[in-house]
């Protein structure tokens, strides 16, 4: 971890139109749920919350933000160039994407998790520990989609397309819809651990994953671990030329 | 003494052949490496600065491969040619961002003396995009600067500057020369290297040219037999008239105008207005026919 990395990642990431595009979507899921909390009675909320944060927020807002930040923390660096400057210094190219890594997590633990468990609160209040249930799964999601993303950043340019192609096609609707993909899906393994934090009720309440709760861990938890080894590794034998 | 190695190093892209089995020694003291544009010195700078490896051949800086290997940074600084830079706002921050990832022990004091030294303290505290190219160029030669390398890589350095600027950076190279570091540079313009390199190594369609002294690469450039077309009142008899004389070695007459090949370029520049009047011939057009340095490139190529 090198905080002069991370501190040039952040400005990056904060920056101008790429702040925008963070926080467009969770106003939309705030200004959501509190339509939700003002029109829907309270015995339904709780189906009609599981709705909007199960479907919107872990389906397309987390895995769109990981997008964002995974992508956005290094690509456009590669793109334009500019990141032969940090290349060309004696650090570790394993330290550089764990610098970068650690900033789009942050980014998305403030821009989707918190959003998620305030979204949570405003329509359920802290009923079934559904509010916290979602907001540890969007963390988690959140984490492997970055170790993700900025893998694809580093070995591709068009990143952001595959990924927008990966996290709309895959993750919002063959995830939601296709039994047999679901076990593939990071939603899928985030939603086991919203499983457990909401506990016994979790299936009468539509919580349910397509995992066992110890598999999804582990596949989290191993992907993250190994997307991020590998950007490293495609990082150090990045080629950067000018067409002469 | 830092001494970078090329060792038969060939890259190519797909089909296309960027670099062609080029082996040459950088030692310490200013280089230039000329060559017309495409001729592959980018991607042999982008290859001795690690940024890309070889199809073929080895790259070493004192004996160890620079590719993959990080800490070979301490060693190089690298001046690139494209503009961006890091999204920071001064030119100071951006020095100083470049010695705090090089983990200097004191980078406030690193920074200020690269500044210094490529004389841009009195505008430090602007903002990058306010510079001119010749000043970002000089802050992207402190950010190089700043660790105090061996080895000072630089592709296009003088591209898009000024007169005035260009003459501050050759002073620099030449110091940084002088104190015995290892300076590398590209260009495609003969001047600019031979006013400041002591040695030349001359790139052409991806091969080694030519290497050496620059006086030496002058006279092999200069002495060359020189093209020139004429059109005249009486192609023919010129023609005749000036290989009489001995001014010409070559004549070719093509749509309507006549090619002459000349072995010294001054004794041709005399002769043929001299020429022309005895035998009454009106001059129309005079050009030399091949100055472009294409052209003088491709001539030492196949020599």
């Amino acid at each position: 971890m090198n905080t002069v990395i991370a501190r040039l990642t952040l400005r990056t990431l904060l920056g101008r139109r790429r702040a925008l595009l963070l926080t467009a979507l969770p106003v939309v899921l705030l200004l959501l749920s509190l339509l939700v909390r003002l029109t829907v009675d309270a015995s339904s909320r709780v189906d009609v919350a599981v709705g909007v944060l199960g479907a919107f927020a872990l389906g397309t807002l987390v895995p769109l933000l990981g997008l964002i930040a995974g992508t956005g923390a290094i690509g456009p660096e590669i793109d334009d160039g500019s990141i032969v400057y940090l290349l060309a210094k004696p650090v570790s190219r394993h330290t550089i994407v764990l610098s970068k890594l650690v900033v789009a997590i942050a980014v998305v633990a403030a821009f989707a998790a918190v959003p998620v468990l305030l979204a949570g609160l405003l329509m359920v209040g802290t009923s079934h520990g559904l509010a916290v249930g979602f907001g540890v799964g969007a963390l988690a999601a959140g984490t492997t989609y970055c170790s993700v993303f900025v893998l694809l950043a580093v070995m591709t340019r068009n990143a952001v397309v595959i990924g927008l192609i990966y996290a709309l096609v895959w993750e919002s609707l063959v995830g939601n819809l296709v039994p047999g993909a679901q076990a593939l899906s990071v939603q899928q393994w985030a939603l086991t651990l919203t499983r457990s934090v909401v506990g016994p009720d979790a299936r009468a309440l539509g919580v349910t994953s397509a995992v066992s709760t110890w598999l999804g861990v582990v596949l989290l938890v191993v992907v993250t671990l190994v997307a991020t080894w590998v950007a490293g590794n495609r990082l150090r034998s990045l080629r950067l030329t000018n067409d002469d | 003494m830092a001494v970078m190695e090329l060792a038969s190093v060939s890259r190519w892209f797909g089909n296309v052949v960027a670099v062609n089995d080029v082996s040459m020694s950088i030692g310490p003291g200013v280089t230039g490496l000329l060559g017309p544009n495409g001729a592959g010195k980018s991607t042999l700078i982008a290859m001795m600065s690690g940024f890309l490896p070889p199809s073929a051949g080895t790259v070493t800086l004192d004996g160890a491969p620079v590719w993959r290997r990080e800490q070979v940074y301490r060693q190089i600084g690298i001046v690139p040619e494209r503009e961006a830079m890091y999204d920071v706002v001064t030119g100071w921050t951006f020095v100083l961002t470049n010695a705090s990832l090089h983990g200097l022990a004191d980078p406030g004091a690193a920074a200020t003396r690269a500044i210094d030294t490529v004389e841009m303290s009195d505008a430090a505290q602007r903002e990058v995009s306010t510079y001119s190219k010749g000043m970002k160029q000089r802050i992207k030669m402190a950010a190089a600067l700043v660790h105090d390398p061996a080895v000072l890589l630089l592709d296009e350095p003088f591209n898009g500057m000024d007169p005035r600027q260009r003459l501050h950076l050759m002073d620099l190279l030449v110091t940084m020369g002088r104190e015995g570091r290892t300076v590398l540079f590209s260009s495609h313009i003969l001047e600019e290297v031979e006013q400041v390199a002591g040695t030349i190594q001359v790139m052409v369609a991806g091969r080694h040219a030519a290497s050496g002294d620059f006086r030496e690469i002058r006279r092999l450039m200069t002495e060359r037999p020189h093209m020139y077309t004429v059109t005249s009142s009486d192609d023919r008899a010129l023609a005749a008239a000036a290989l009489a004389d001995g001014a010409v070695s070559a004549v070719e007459l093509v749509d309507g105008q006549v090619r002459l090949q000349a072995g010294d370029s001054i004794r041709f520049g005399t002769s043929l207005p001299r020429l022309a009047r005895a035998a009454g011939i009106r001059l129309y057009d005079v050009s030399p026919a091949d100055e472009s340095l294409e052209s003088v490139f491709a001539y030492l190529v196949g020599r």
